[in-house]
């Protein structure tokens, strides 16, 4: 068994994919309309063409509004991403516009920080930090 | 500061848990419950459960040593020291004034 796709619920899938592919740096692997404004849209990191997909997956259902606010107060990621470097990941994406709502700071074997994704989430990135 | 005011500030400070979240939040002002828990996490070693900080919070809210804003959808806790000076004012000096002038 593998994990192929996962996804996090976004307010709006064409402005999603412009912050993932434009600010983030993701590709699109898959982009196939679904009937309606719906599309089945997934992004790839260009690191892993090959690896698991994210799924940008409409927000409609109604348990999906107070299951991504309910996150957001409480400033808990939706989705987290592994970089090499976080310091300089942090300051492409701050001079992209990109807002973080934790800085980058320690937090045991990683280093991490946590940004919005203005499409109703928190996403953190995360840099391994022990045994580099 | 009346009894059950000293109370809760006093319960609240009775604890190395909540006790170590206040001095995080006076070295770093305005943070969310997922910062909390990641700094308890970085710093103590240990990581204790969502909702176990989120009780340690909500007590030391009632006893007015964390006050919360919203920054966006977000709630950030922060430090308030004014109840520890009016502890101090209503019990603690009353007994440190008289031994003082060591």
């Amino acid at each position: 068994m593998r994990i192929y796709v996962m996804s996090v619920f976004v307010d709006d899938q064409a402005k999603a994919l412009d912050f993932y592919t434009e600010k983030l740096g993701f590709i699109v692997k898959h982009d196939i309309p679904l009937g309606g404004d719906h599309r089945w849209l997934t992004v790839v990191s260009k690191e892993a063409p090959e690896g698991a997909e994210l799924l940008l997956e409409p927000s409609e259902h109604p348990a999906v509004g107070p299951y991504k606010s309910a996150l957001v107060n409480d400033g808990i990621p939706a989705a987290s991403f592994k970089v090499d470097d976080l310091e300089k990941e942090f300051e492409r994406l701050r001079d992209l516009g990109v807002e973080f709502t934790v800085q980058p700071m320690d937090a045991g074997p990683v280093r991490m920080a946590v940004f919005d994704d203005t499409c109703g989430n928190l996403i953190q990135l995360v840099e391994m930090v022990e045994g580099r | 500061m009346d009894d059950d005011q000293l109370d809760n500030v006093f319960k609240a400070l009775g604890d190395p848990v909540r006790r170590r979240i206040l001095d995080r939040l006076a070295k770093r002002p305005g943070q969310s419950l997922f910062e909390i828990c990641a700094s308890s996490v970085a710093e103590d070693g240990r990581s204790l459960s969502r909702q176990t900080i989120s009780q340690h919070l909500d007590m030391l809210e009632r006893a007015g040593l964390v006050q919360t804003h919203w920054s966006g959808r977000t709630k950030m806790h922060t430090l308030d020291t004014a109840p520890l000076r009016k502890a101090a004012d209503a019990w603690l000096n009353k007994h440190l004034k008289k031994g003082s002038g060591t």
